[in-house]
């Protein structure tokens, strides 16, 4: 009875007429000469097993390349044995985001509080190393860890600086608002890379000559800045929605600039566009992996230096794969959490 | 009335509670310039480069793969520069179009009827989206395009594009007198012009009108050909030959598309046109339901509806983001450096600037550049939305 | 009486999910009848006469208008919706084109008339309502009762048998209420089959042939007009009716 219902379901809707029918057709082509095949390389014909691309006998894929250099992937060149420090570090982050939910909004400040100021410090410590631990330079981070601390590290910071070039921008007096509107419509004018490239290159010159600030440091901090002028836009879109009357009524009550707007305007208009930051971090953790055309080792970078090493040749597609894999999950399940965090704050509302 | 506001404004900011942000935000902003400079000058001058813009008249001493411009290491560093701009505004431009395409076909086939379309177009533009474009640029470049067939084995359709790993070669257009064509054109566009005035008039007058965007095309078409036949206008195709030397196969002649080209066009292009996409499906949305109703309970059918009622009035709603979607394309473009497409960035902030080591003037250059195509796109966008707003009272 | 039955429902019953919206709606409509349909909001006043132009889809029972049955496996609805012509309470017109190409664009694209042709028709009906001098302007230019009225309009211009009007003044200040109910009182006396959901009850009295009382679903009271205000019979009919008069 089951298939007898389908095939009813499938008339009406997928071949009503001729046009739709071509359609379905069309549609069901473009599935079976894509589903099968990739299925049959990725899972059925593909090898899991072995320690050498020899191994690797069938020709689907060759899943082995993935498991050997898997920490390098993931962690770069960071030696293996201080590996947990930065597992320990991202545990941290993890609970104190999903902390913050189950948290009154009270104490959601504290949270956000300790993730801005506190967090950074202690990550810095364990990555880095102090207090007896070795020493991990910061050009021996890479991997997919190295993409997320400067893709959250870019959040981070990121987030103070937009709000603060919003409230500029939106603000009545003229040199403040200028600076303001220059400062975001030119980090928003220029590609990513420029940014960049300036950073890794330029930079260095403009500091006096014996001093020496990290690369990566330098690299985060450009992220950072670029980041915050699309934060700004973001955050403005919700000042700007706020009805007038929140801000005459704090002011009918005597707070002052500062007082309405940490204690009622922002804590609002950023709740409106939770959507938006989210979009924004997520397309920061799409940008991020360009820094490997700076020179750093990110998952990229060493998915490139695994498939020119002379025993790995030829493994460029299962390296992608395996990205793309990683990145879309990220990506996929970020986005979801936004869209389920919108709906939990639109609900509140009501 | 206007200079009293003048003076408010004045007296306003020398309070001293106003006076003061802004006073500090000046002075600490000139003091880290006055520092950037001071230390680059030292800089500079340790390493022995000069500073200035004259290097832009010496000698390149590098070669790109492909430019739109005669071009090689005896010209400038400006002329590389040109180069570089060019091969960024022609990726772009095709990418654009590509994209714009692409995104209008998959954001009308998200909201249509038929099951399978919308699940398998939700379903691109998922995967496309999600993935960073630098990983989708390399996976054109490494996997795809390596695993074209080999020039010998080329795969030729039609007798007129040709594919293999080296690239895509289609036939050079190699015109003569080709100016009578530009005539043509022109007089089309004259005619046109014409032609709106005309059935203007006409329908003012008698209620009777011109299909004048049908007359249009064809004349667009029409009148160049003839001009063509007059002028004698002659067309030839240059294919591509296939020539062996020492064992190894190469196409020469026709137009040549290297692989970097192609891997970021068509990366740029998928990317983009996600975004876009989902522009056209949120646009097409938020035409309100009653005027979906309305159009139904005048007896339109959906694809009617659809051209007369809802793509007008959703065409307000998409064309902005659309545009900033352009903007992000631009930029994008220069991911190029990634795999050495020969782009603004790669060209210039690249190799040029390893080369002189004038990395501030470049830095400089390039960023201005971008930003120019930025501050251009948005304001033929703030022209546009002026020019469509709805009219009321 | 030998009046053509133009509409007839026949126990129809549908659901919103598990709500149940419309409860054996038994209803016959006679050529040139006005029907006033009242009750509270939420009775299914606006979604029965949806299922009426099928812009609501019913799951039990029969909906015919003429000798067409409306169900899924009917051809053209778009033939039958331009024979029932619909007013709603948010106007809707269309805000990218004038008021005379908002009311020749059905006539030309679906009766497939000349535009002008299609343009000629529209303006006597816009003359019938009154506002021909603003057939060029947008609607963003017009009040809310010249928008209204531009949309009875419209809807005439499809010269259907029946019109349908879901609540056509509740989005209005009430100084415009009157050249819209004008509108619709002419076009009453002119002979249009008419079902209106309304509030109006000063109209109701002076155009309606029949008054149907909803509430929850159901038809809980239909009769003549002058017998429906003078005697109602049910309770819930009787206080709704004290709350509105």
């Amino acid at each position: 009875m089951k298939i007898k219902n389908l095939i009813t379901w499938s008339r009406t809707n997928l071949f009503s007429n001729w046009y739709n029918s071509l359609i379905s057709l069309f549609c069901i082509y473009l599935i079976i000469i894509s589903l099968p095949p990739f299925i049959d390389w990725a899972f059925l014909s593909a090898t899991f097993e072995g320690k050498l691309k020899t191994d690797c006998k069938t020709s689907g894929a060759c899943w082995v390349f993935v498991k050997v250099w898997f920490e390098k992937f993931m962690y770069g060149f960071y030696p293996v044995e201080n590996i947990w420090r930065i597992n320990l570090s991202f545990l941290i982050l993890i609970i104190s985001i999903s902390l913050s939910f189950f948290v009154k909004d009270k104490f959601k400040i504290y949270i956000l509080f300790f993730l801005i100021f506190v967090f950074p410090i202690i990550a810095f410590v364990l990555i880095h190393g102090s207090f007896g631990m070795q020493i991990v330079e910061s050009r021996e981070w890479g991997g997919l860890a190295l993409t997320f601390i400067l893709a959250i590290f870019g959040i981070i910071f990121s987030f103070p600086l937009g709000v603060l070039l919003a409230l500029g921008r939106r603000s009545e007096l003229p040199i403040i608002k200028y600076f303001s509107i220059c400062f975001i419509e030119f980090w928003r004018g220029i590609p990513l890379i420029t940014v960049l490239f300036a950073a890794a290159v330029m930079f260095p010159l403009l500091l006096p000559a014996d001093s020496y600030v990290d690369k990566t440091l330098r690299i985060a901090v450009g992220i950072a800045i670029f980041e915050s002028a699309y934060i700004a836009e973001v955050v403005r879109g919700g000042l700007q929605s706020l009805p007038k009357g929140q801000y005459d009524a704090a002011r009918s009550l005597g707070m002052g600039y500062w007082k309405m707007n940490f204690f009622i305007v922002l804590p609002q208009a950023i709740k409106t566009v939770i959507p938006g930051i989210a979009n924004t971090f997520i397309a920061l953790l799409k940008d991020t992996p360009l820094i490997v055309l700076v020179g750093m080792a990110e998952i990229l970078g060493m998915i490139n230096l695994a498939k020119a090493n002379p025993y790995w040749l030829g493994m460029a597609v299962e390296g992608y794969v395996f990205a793309a894999a990683i990145f879309w999950v990220a990506s996929y399940f970020l986005s979801s959490y936004s869209q389920r965090l919108e709906k939990k704050y639109s609900t509140e509302k009501k | 009335m206007q200079k009293s506001n003048f003076k408010n404004l004045l007296i306003k900011n020398f309070q001293w509670q106003n006076f003061l942000p802004q006073f500090l935000l000046l002075f600490f902003f000139f003091l880290l310039i006055f520092y950037f400079t001071k230390n680059a000058q030292v800089n500079l001058l340790a390493r022995n480069i000069t500073s200035g813009f004259d290097f832009l008249g010496t000698n390149s001493g590098f070669d790109v793969q492909f430019s739109l411009i005669p071009y090689d290491g005896s010209y400038s560093f400006g002329r590389a520069y040109l180069v570089g701009l060019l091969n960024t505004l022609l990726v772009s431009f095709f990418g654009i179009i590509f994209a714009s395409i692409l995104g209008f076909i998959i954001g009308i086939s998200r909201l249509s009827e038929n099951l399978l379309l919308s699940k398998l177009s939700h379903f691109y533009v998922e995967l496309f989206r999600n993935l960073p474009l630098i990983l989708q640029i390399f996976f054109w470049y490494f996997v795809v395009l390596r695993n074209l067939p080999t020039t010998e084995k080329s795969l030729i359709l039609l007798d007129f594009l040709i594919i293999n790993v080296q690239g895509f070669y289609f036939p050079k257009f190699i015109f003569t007198n080709f100016q009578f064509i530009i005539y043509g054109i022109i007089f089309a566009i004259l005619t046109i012009f014409l032609l709106k005035y005309y059935s203007n008039k006409m329908f003012y007058n008698s209620g009777k009108y011109l299909p004048v965007f049908k007359l249009s095309l064809f004349f667009l078409i029409l009148f160049p050909l003839v001009f063509a036949f007059l002028g004698s206008v002659g067309l030839t195709l240059e294919q591509a030959k296939l020539i062996q030397n020492f064992g190894i196969f190469n196409y020469v002649g026709g137009v040549k598309l290297v692989p970097e080209f192609l891997a970021l066009l068509f990366a740029l292009s998928l990317y983009t046109s996600t975004f876009i996409a989902e522009n056209v499906r949120a646009g097409i949305l938020s035409i309100s339901k009653g005027q979906k109703e309305a159009a139904k309970s005048l007896g339109f059918n959906n694809s009617l509806s659809l051209k007369l009622i809802v793509i007008p009035q959703a065409l307000r709603v998409i064309i902005p983001p659309t545009t900033n979607q352009y903007l992000n394309l631009v930029k994008n473009s220069s991911l190029a450096a990634g795999i050495g497409y020969p782009d603004l960035t790669s060209v210039f902030a690249g190799t040029s600037l390893s080369q002189t080591g004038k990395a501030i003037e470049i830095i400089f250059i390039v960023m201005m550049t971008y930003l120019s195509i930025s501050l251009f796109i948005s304001l033929i966008l703030n022209w546009y939305n002026k020019k469509i707003a709805f009219i009321s009272k | 009486m030998n009046k053509e039955k133009v509409i007839e429902l026949s126990k129809v019953n549908k659901w919103y999910g598990e709500f149940h919206v419309l409860k054996d709606i038994d209803l016959s409509v006679y050529q040139g009848e006005k029907i006033i349909v009242c009750g509270p909001s939420g009775s299914g006043k606006s979604t029965l006469i949806r299922c009426i132009n099928r812009l609501e889809e019913h799951q039990e029972g029969t909906v015919r208008i003429r000798d067409t049955i409306l169900d899924h496996h009917t051809q053209s609805i778009e033939k039958i919706r331009s024979e029932v012509g619909m007013v709603f309470q948010q106007f809707n017109l269309f805000p990218h084109l004038s008021i005379l190409d908002n009311c020749a664009l059905a006539p030309s694209w679906v009766r497939k008339m000349s535009k002008k042709d299609a343009e000629e028709l529209a303006m006597t009906y816009l003359a019938k309502v009154k506002i021909d001098d603003q057939a060029l302007k947008f609607p963003g230019q017009l009040s809310g009762g010249q928008q209204q009225r531009a949309a009875i309009a419209r809807a005439l211009c499809m010269e259907p048998k029946i019109m349908l009007f879901d609540e056509p003044t509740s989005a209005l200040d009430p100084e415009m209420i009157k050249e819209v109910l004008d509108v619709m009182t002419d076009l009453a006396k002119a002979g249009m089959t008419m079902i209106v959901v309304s509030h109006e009850m000063a109209f109701a009295k002076e155009v309606a042939d029949r008054v149907i009382f909803m509430d929850e679903g159901s038809i809980v009271e239909e009769k003549p007009t002058a017998q429906f205000f003078s005697n109602p019979e049910n309770e819930r009919t009787k206080l709704f009716l004290s709350q509105i008069l």
